[in-house]
């Protein structure tokens, strides 16, 4: 067997394995709307953990980090700090959801809308927002596997034949089974995507260079701008870095799927404990940061840096070890991309095309309806992902900039009684629009600082001008009609 | 204590304590706002850069804050069902 060969069968048999256990774990249950979005609201802390481990380490980690590491240098730091931060703020904001979500059934992140500012405007305007920062998200995933099945097979499989393989599966995946399939499929990934970044990580320094202490003398004699700010970029400062880490903190479970997800833990204590240990599991991205740069002198001149961490694997290791690393990073993909898809169907479904074009479709209708849009977001993923050259972390952040414009609203719709739905719809509109305008015009980072969090801080301002504008006569009534509005749901 | 004609608006949920936001704060400190005290490659330690070090220690020492702050909070709520049983039936 030609080494593509032997590589690509074992990338296919560990992601049909995987799926095979997301299929079985699905037909397990019956699916209903509530246990097809939310697992029934019976996730207790491991199946919780894993879920949330499940789509918060992505083909952006595996590939993405790496990939920054090798291209850009020290700006990638950023992700080894916004990931532990965003959980420290999950520890503050997700229980008092969840208390929220238990108490008035809430499934998804436009619910959660309707029921503080009782505008089911604002709700679907939410859910498109959702929906259209998921897709570039969904993108970088796609993308990822395509970059892994072309370099696991020696270039023998196009990237396009790649990712509509990729998809096909997915699609079929998320159609059966829903979010508790999702859950148990993590657990291979996680042992795997483990395995494979800490054994990499260690070996291939020391295989090229004796370790990781010499590694970096080496990278740090050759190239002593690269490992600080702003590495091999000139405009990622130190502003750039504490902006961006403030965005992808606060926005870490803006995402419509990491918020949806804490809905299915079984207490709130869960999701608190749960923040306590997760960053943790960040130190194992290590491993991966340690292969990008140890790329950078082996590999040199490559023209995109996510093919980094595959190519020196490939070079270092023998085919069956590429199936391995490949197979492990497909699933990196294939989870979260599945937990995408089934929020971003579900949100179009239930809290935009239901409550404004057909109020009185039934809950199993709406779940047919998400079905379908599982396959039509598959679809316009897949086209984004044959027609861009954009990097994995570039694309993540162009989501990060449009989902976090979510958190004024949340957060003071919980701990703010000032706050009024008026202010946060115009904060959200302003925010969107700035963050959009700013990256589309090629203008991102603005001033040194990061466009997103710019838009993020225009979109707080106008929150707080509009809340302290409204009349307190006007706020009270609307607080009133909100009640009446939520509860007759 | 609760005047009952305030419209009761279910943002009214507990509010985390002052010691707990605090102790929230401190990883923001050591990975955020602090950069440019420990962005630099030199001392190296453990084979590491010093930036990629700082980082590193700082995901094991947030969740001893984030344990600590946990603590604060569970001592508080065990101090006051009391008072949330009157809230309740203010309601």
């Amino acid at each position: 067997m030609s080494p593509s060969a032997i590589a690509l069968t074992v990338i296919f048999s560990i992601v049909f394995l995987g799926s095979a256990i997301g299929f079985y774990a699905g037909t397990r249950h019956k699916m209903s709307l509530e246990q097809w979005t939310v697992g029934g609201r019976g996730f207790g802390p491991a199946l919780l953990w894993l879920l949330m481990a499940g789509e918060t380490y992505t083909t952006f980690s595996f590939l993405g980090a790496s990939g920054w590491a090798y291209s850009r240098g020290g700006p990638a730091l950023y992700i080894l700090a916004y990931l532990t931060l965003a959980y420290v703020v999950s520890f503050f904001i997700l229980p008092p959801i969840w208390d929220l979500g238990r108490e008035h059934g809430l499934q998804t992140q436009s619910d959660f809308f309707q029921r503080q500012y009782g505008s089911k405007y604002l709700a679907a305007f939410v859910s498109v927002v959702g929906v259209a920062f998921i897709i570039p998200y969904l993108q970088l995933q796609l993308t990822g596997l395509g970059i892994i099945l072309e370099i696991t097979s020696f270039d023998g499989i196009g990237r396009t034949p790649a990712m509509a393989i990729a998809v096909t599966l997915l699609a079929g995946f998320v159609f059966v089974s829903g979010v508790r399939a999702v859950a148990w499929v993590s657990v291979l990934k996680d042992i795997l995507m483990v395995l494979a970044s800490v054994s990499i990580g260690i070996a291939v320094p020391h295989i090229f260079f004796g370790g990781i202490g010499p590694m970096f003398a080496t990278l740090a004699r050759v190239k002593p701008t690269h490992l600080v700010m702003p590495g091999a970029t000139n405009n990622l400062g130190h502003s750039w870095y504490i902006s961006t880490v403030l965005l992808t903190s606060l926005g870490g479970y803006m995402w419509p799927h990491s918020f949806g997800a804490s809905f299915t833990a079984k207490s709130g204590d869960t999701l608190r404990r749960n923040a306590i240990v997760m960053p943790l599991y960040t130190i194992s991205l290590a491993f991966i940061f340690f292969t990008g740069f140890a790329a950078l002198l082996v590999v040199p001149g490559l023209s995109n840096g996510d093919l980094s961490l595959l190519t020196i694997v490939r070079k270092t290791f023998p085919a069956w070890m590429l199936g391995v690393i490949g197979g492990a990073g497909a699933l990196t993909a294939m989870v979260p991309a599945a937990i995408l898809l089934l929020t971003a169907s579900t949100l179009f479904a239930k809290n935009l095309y239901r409550p404004i074009f057909a109020p009185a479709m039934t809950d199993d209708q709406v779940a047919k309806l998400a079905r379908t849009m599982v396959v039509v977001l598959s679809l316009i993923s897949l086209y984004f992902a044959i027609h861009s050259s954009a990097t994995l972390v570039s694309l993540l952040l162009l989501g990060y900039a449009g989902v976090t414009q979510f958190f004024p609203g949340v957060v003071l719709g919980l701990y703010w009684r000032r706050v009024t739905m008026a202010g946060v719809f115009g904060g959200m509109i302003v925010g969107v629009g700035c963050a959009t305008f700013l990256i589309l015009s090629k203008r991102d980072p603005f001033g040194g600082l990061n466009a997103g969090f710019i838009a993020l801080c225009v979109n707080f301002a106008i929150v707080f001008l509009v809340s302290m504008l409204a009349p307190v006569q006007a706020r009270e009534i609307a607080e009133v009609f909100s009640e009446s509005v939520s509860d007759t749901r | 204590m609760q005047r009952p004609t305030e419209p009761v608006r279910s943002s009214d949920v507990k509010r985390p304590s002052y010691g707990a936001i605090l102790l929230g704060l401190i990883p923001f400190a050591g990975m955020c706002f602090s950069v440019s005290a420990w962005d630099r490659v030199y001392p190296m330690i453990l084979g590491m850069p010093f930036n990629f070090f700082w980082l590193l220690l700082w995901n094991v020492l947030t969740p001893l804050c984030m344990w600590a702050a946990y603590r604060v909070e569970a001592l508080r709520s065990s101090e006051a069902p009391q008072r949330r049983q009157n809230e309740n039936s203010s309601r």
